[in-house]
């Protein structure tokens, strides 16, 4: 009985012939979403090449008031989730449903952290007076140009921290999933793509990091 | 009595029609057939409000003074008008409504590869469609369809937002359309369907695809950029903080030159099927107009600039973005000649999809070249923002692909609904829509050439006559829309019932049932050879 059910549940979806076209499609299909996901973001990293361009000194100034010591601990905590994400995915391939479990908590929960971290530095920019608009009360050098600069902080960062929020909920329900053995050797597609897709969501951060943080 | 003899032929064969007939069938199906007709309903009506506001702009413009709308109103009615005909009309028309339901088929598969977040795509645009009708109903919009800052950021009192968002979340519809053809197109090919033996319309569809998938997000990013300034008061556009508007037309166009593309590759694709069909000939120089649509997909993304000659740029740049602009018209009269050369000696008739087919290749060839000369530097300083623009790119989306939407129409019609359309209405028709169209258009280029700028309510008195004539052709076109409108309906339940392979196609579509059972196939097709092979016939094998 148990075994028929196995069988039902690893049987393709009716418009595949059998699971590896049905898995080839899955991970073919999360490569071009993650396509579109770096267009979106393009529209953004072209918008700061330009003003970085026509506004150099509020963005050298602008690269001051970031918390390094934040980032680049929130740079570690991401590259270690993708090291765990990628051991989760390996764990499924071998069908390791304790270790999946244990690496896919940790992804998770170092993705926690990063956000964690993350609102501390937003509130630390309130603080400040940092955040654009009626909340802006900083009158330092190149407010204007300065005000564009955050403003594209608070949209390029946030834009990656609702992407990770989401990143946070899937990897969630993997894990509700593996507990209802939903995954063998044979049948983990579901682990793989969403693990294309942390990946991609760490290598943005890869590169928000130094635009932000580090160049000046 | 005839009805009785049909219903001994067909003892009980199940259609996807005849699957489920509740409300709840079609609106849980995830069968991409039901989707492509979802969206035939739904982006129809989205037609006749775009049609509606036009019509109207059609009459203000019939005096030189205007007067029958406030002028405020005709901008909101040519910005509704663009904004739905582009993002609600055009953009899903061939895709969304022919290719949905033809490109599995075409493969020889049972569905697309991702037939639910095809059904998600679907509920998408109808949520963007009430956003925007929304927009409609309170009051409407005045930005023109380009959105263009600050005018949209800083200073519109009419709901930019709410339109935005309607065309934000539209986007993610073209997205996930797009994501499911190209999986699709690469993974679920029946056996021996090799890229080389795909029909043009897979081809064309696929590079479609692409485009959706990378401009479109542009587009979203940007838009929301400009609701963020609009809701918060600030935003990047603003050049107190020195931003840069003209930053936003290069955002925008990045992704509304391409989206032109998005607006005639599917048409073309759908002409290189009845061109062969109608001439019993094999399709002049495939490779090339397989390789044409790739090309065109390609160097469109990399002629935006064209679209902002007067807007203050390099000249360097403008050279080169008037070069490539040049360039991208090469594939285009490629598909052109190699369209009329298989028409030679071929055994040519003229049923209703045909006679699409040619008014399209007349049609796409005046606005093609109209459109080099608009690419020429010079020409285009004198004709910016002139009539001449809205004949040019009008030729090219309502001749070409709101014709091309036509023909697939009729031509896919006997497959989609089983049934037969009246001949001789149909041929009407096409020929209605082919006079009344030129009669809007055709003096609209002169108008322009003589200087009559775009989105005025009024004009000088010598512009009268044209107008006029503008306006009468107006009249023809909306009859010739709407006979097709009343015979398709009227031919669900009277037209005759049509055969599997009433036009004689060689594509996979035509050798299963019309309309054809749930899952397409009763086998899965072997393929054994190319399309358009009229020696070998079509291309499946004919074991059911």
């Amino acid at each position: 009985m148990a075994d028929i059910r196995v069988a039902y549940r690893h049987a393709p979806a009716p418009q595949f012939d059998d699971l590896v076209q049905q898995r080839e499609a899955a991970a073919l299909g999360m490569w071009v979403f993650l396509v579109t996901e770096v267009m979106l973001f393009g529209g953004l990293f072209t918008v700061y090449t330009v003003y970085r361009w026509l506004h150099h000194p509020a963005f050298v100034e602008g690269s001051r008031h970031m918390a390094l010591v934040a980032g680049a601990v929130n740079t570690a905590v991401l590259i270690a989730s993708s090291f765990t994400m990628a051991q989760a995915v390996q764990r499924a391939q071998r069908g390791l449903r304790r270790g999946l479990l244990g690496f896919l908590a940790s992804t998770a929960l170092l993705g926690v952290v990063f956000l964690g971290l993350k609102a501390y530095e937003y509130w630390s920019h309130y603080a400040e007076g940092l955040v654009p608009g009626a909340l802006w009360t900083y009158a330092g050098q190149h407010s204007g140009p300065l005000q564009a600069f955050f403003f594209l902080y608070f949209a390029m960062t946030g834009l990656h921290a609702v992407h990770l929020t989401v990143g946070i909920g899937l990897v969630t329900g993997l894990i509700v999933l593996a507990r209802r053995r939903r995954f063998t050797a044979a049948y983990h597609t579901p682990v793989e793509v969403i693990g294309l897709y942390w990946h991609l969501i760490d290598v943005i951060w890869v590169f928000l990091f130094p635009l932000f943080y580090l160049i000046g | 009595m005839i009805v009785a003899t049909v219903a001994l032929e067909r003892p009980h064969e199940e259609t996807y029609l005849s699957v489920g007939t509740t409300a709840r069938s079609w609106l849980l199906t995830t069968d991409h057939k039901r989707i492509g007709i979802l969206y035939m309903v739904s982006i129809t009506l989205m037609f006749l409000v775009g049609g509606v506001a036009a019509t109207f702009m059609r009459i203000t413009l019939l005096s030189p003074g205007g007067g029958v709308v406030a002028m405020e109103t005709y901008n909101k009615l040519f910005t509704i008008h663009g904004v739905i005909m582009v993002w609600f009309f055009l953009i899903p028309s061939i895709p969304s409504v022919l290719g949905n339901f033809v490109l599995p088929m075409m493969l020889g598969a049972r569905d697309v590869a991702f037939p639910r977040l095809n059904l998600a795509s679907w509920y998408i645009f109808v949520a963007g469609s009430l956003f925007l009708l929304w927009t409609v109903v309170t009051g409407g919009v005045d930005t023109g369809w380009t959105f263009y800052t600050p005018y949209s950021t800083q200073y519109a009192t009419s709901h930019v937002v709410s339109t935005t968002l309607g065309v934000f979340i539209v986007g993610f519809s073209s997205i996930l359309t797009g994501l499911n053809f190209i999986v699709t197109t690469h993974r679920m090919r029946a056996p021996g369907l090799t890229w080389f033996r795909l029909p043009l319309f897979v081809w064309s569809l696929y590079a479609t695809s692409l485009i959706l998938v990378l401009a479109t997000p542009v587009l979203g990013i940007t838009l929301i950029l400009v609701t963020l300034e609009r809701w918060l008061g600030i935003g990047i556009f603003d050049p107190a903080l020195g931003g840069d508007p003209l930053l936003f037309q290069h955002l925008f166009w990045f992704y509304s030159h391409p989206a032109v593309y998005i607006m005639i590759l599917p048409g073309m694709g759908v002409i290189s099927e009845l061109i062969p069909t109608f001439s019993r000939k094999r399709l002049f120089g495939y490779t090339f107009v397989a390789g044409a649509s790739i090309a065109i997909a390609v160097l469109g993304f990399l002629v935006w600039g064209h679209h902002m000659f007067t807007a203050g740029m390099s000249t360097h740049a403008a050279l080169v973005f008037s070069m490539l602009s040049y360039l991208v018209a090469i594939p285009s009269a490629i598909k052109v000649f190699n369209w009329t050369a298989t028409l030679y000696r071929g055994a040519v008739s003229f049923e209703t999809p045909m006679l699409y087919a040619i008014g399209f290749i007349g049609l796409f060839t005046t606005g093609g070249m109209t459109g080099l000369f608009l690419a020429s530097l010079a020409v285009d300083v004198h004709v910016t923002d002139t009539y001449f623009v809205i004949a040019h790119f009008h030729y090219i989306m309502v001749g070409g692909m709101v014709t091309a939407y036509m023909g697939g129409l009729h031509y896919w019609w006997p497959k989609i609904s089983g049934r037969m359309y009246p001949e001789n209405l149909g041929r009407l028709a096409a020929m209605t829509i082919f006079l009344g169209f030129n009669l809007t258009f055709f003096p609209q280029y002169i108008l322009g050439y003589l200087g009559m700028p775009r989105r005025y309510a009024g004009y000088p008195p010598e512009f009268h006559v044209l107008n006029v004539l503008s306006t009468a052709g107006a009249s023809i076109l909306a009859v010739g829309y709407a006979l097709p409108l009343a015979y398709l309906l009227w031919s669900l339940r009277y037209g005759e019932r049509a055969s599997a392979n009433p036009w004689g196609g060689t594509t996979l579509e035509w050798t299963t049932s019309s309309p054809p059972p749930e899952h397409n196939f009763a086998h899965t097709p072997i393929v054994t050879h190319g399309p358009y092979d009229y020696v070998r016939g079509p291309q499946g094998d004919q074991r059911g």
